[in-house]
């Protein structure tokens, strides 16, 4: 990612996972010549209430950022990957009418 | 696609809802917009702890300062997070400071004024801070998504300011006829510049703030908004606020309310307030007398920026 920054003066990206197992989300990041600074500006802007269970400092330059719509959305039928693109409901109904068998609700998949 | 044909598809973009992030290309119209109205807040939060920071000493149980320390710490490290913001859309942290203390660019009205008794602080922090939220939630919609997600933590913390400000004052309208009296003697002093601290009505066919919503909501609507949850809160206390037109129009779904003073609030954000010059005077005392910690921690500035 672009970091018009000087190296005496570096962008920490800032995360934070709010419960233990929680996933680690963006919380914005701090500006900051080295890691301990980072680290100490991290714990005061996203940890002074508590409400940090850990935080990951990563200096902005070492994120690799793929935001390409014809790699993550293109614009072809991925249905098939998918629970939703498989439409079963009447085709089910078909088949236990020919076995015989009563139709009933499903706990879905 | 030309520049011309790029910034078309960007503001459909961002009118219909879309959000920016800030490496995604800009026009700089935008950029300077949205440059512009984030140092803006910045610095309000920069400089809106000094009225309070005078209360700090006198505050008065150990509690009480303690939250008031912790509100003031907050506000500055709203001001860390909003120039983080503001520097990626291109102007240095040193350069919005410089021009913050050089009187080049403006904070928010309600942070030229005294705070003369401990009531101020209940009212600034229980009214300004809550006239103030409402704009800021509104900002969590903002299209340009860094200062959105930003303003959803500033949010959750102001809250916390609302309920400390409201306590202090429930305590003083508690107590003695005279700590009754300091209450509704700050509120008659504090009720022009609030209803002064949205701004004028703006049209939304112009305001461009509005229509590439960096702001979602209008000056009036959110006055509006302000109005409606606070003033039966206000009331419902047994005090009276100073404007004999403020009711509520049945008809016309709305507040009616003598109409704010926008001369004083152009004077006033301009640097003409009533404590507008000493403020940034203290301002510019404490970055000369800490410009050794930053020489030492970043380097003389001018050569960091290798």
């Amino acid at each position: 990612m672009r970091d018009k920054a000087g190296p005496h003066d570096r962008v920490w990206e800032v995360f934070r996972q709010e419960a233990e197992g929680d996933p680690m989300i963006h919380g914005g990041s701090v500006k900051a010549p080295d890691e301990e600074l980072a680290t100490h500006y991290a714990r005061e802007f996203y940890g002074r209430r508590q409400e940090s269970q850990r935080l990951w400092i990563v200096p902005r330059d070492a994120i690799t950022e793929l935001d390409d719509p014809d790699l993550l959305k293109p614009p072809f039928d991925r249905s098939f990957k998918r629970p939703g693109g498989f439409l079963i409901k009447h085709k089910l109904e078909a088949a236990r009418e020919r076995a015989g068998s009563p139709q009933v609700d499903e706990v879905a998949e | 696609m030309d520049d011309a044909a790029r910034a078309d598809t960007f503001y459909a973009h961002v009118s219909g809802g879309g959000k920016v992030e800030p490496d995604d290309w800009m026009p700089d119209d935008y950029r300077a917009a949205v440059l512009k109205f984030v140092e803006m807040h910045a610095n309000s939060e920069l400089m809106g702890v000094l009225p309070e920071r005078e209360w700090i000493l006198r505050a008065p149980t150990l509690r009480r300062k303690l939250a008031l320390t912790s509100k003031v710490q907050d506000e500055v490290g709203h001001a860390q997070l909003l120039y983080r913001v503001a520097e990626d859309l291109g102007k240095s942290r040193e350069q919005m400071l410089q021009d913050l203390i050089a009187g080049k660019t403006k904070f928010h009205n309600v942070f030229h004024y005294p705070t003369r008794s401990w009531a101020d602080v209940g009212i600034i922090a229980w009214l300004v801070d809550a006239a103030a939220i409402v704009s800021q939630q509104a900002l969590r919609d903002s299209s340009y998504a860094p200062y959105a997600r930003t303003m959803k933590k500033i949010c959750w913390e102001e809250s916390v300011h609302i309920m400390h400000g409201r306590d202090v004052v429930l305590t003083l309208m508690n107590g003695t006829d005279a700590q009754r009296a300091s209450v509704q003697d700050a509120l008659d002093r504090w009720w022009g510049p609030l209803m002064q601290m949205h701004g004028p009505p703006t049209n939304p066919e112009t305001d461009r703030d509005l229509i590439w919503k960096i702001k979602a909501k209008g000056n009036e609507q959110l006055r509006q908004e302000f109005l409606s949850i606070y003033v039966p809160r206000i009331r419902e206390l047994g005090l009276v606020i100073p404007d004999p037109a403020l009711a509520y129009d049945d008809e016309a779904g709305r507040w009616a309310y003598t109409e704010p003073d926008w001369d004083e609030l152009r004077s006033v954000v301009t640097g003409h307030g009533p404590k507008s010059q000493e403020r940034l005077e203290f301002r510019r005392d404490a970055r000369a007398t800490t410009q050794w910690v930053r020489d030492a921690i970043i380097g003389p500035v001018g050569t960091a920026a290798a």
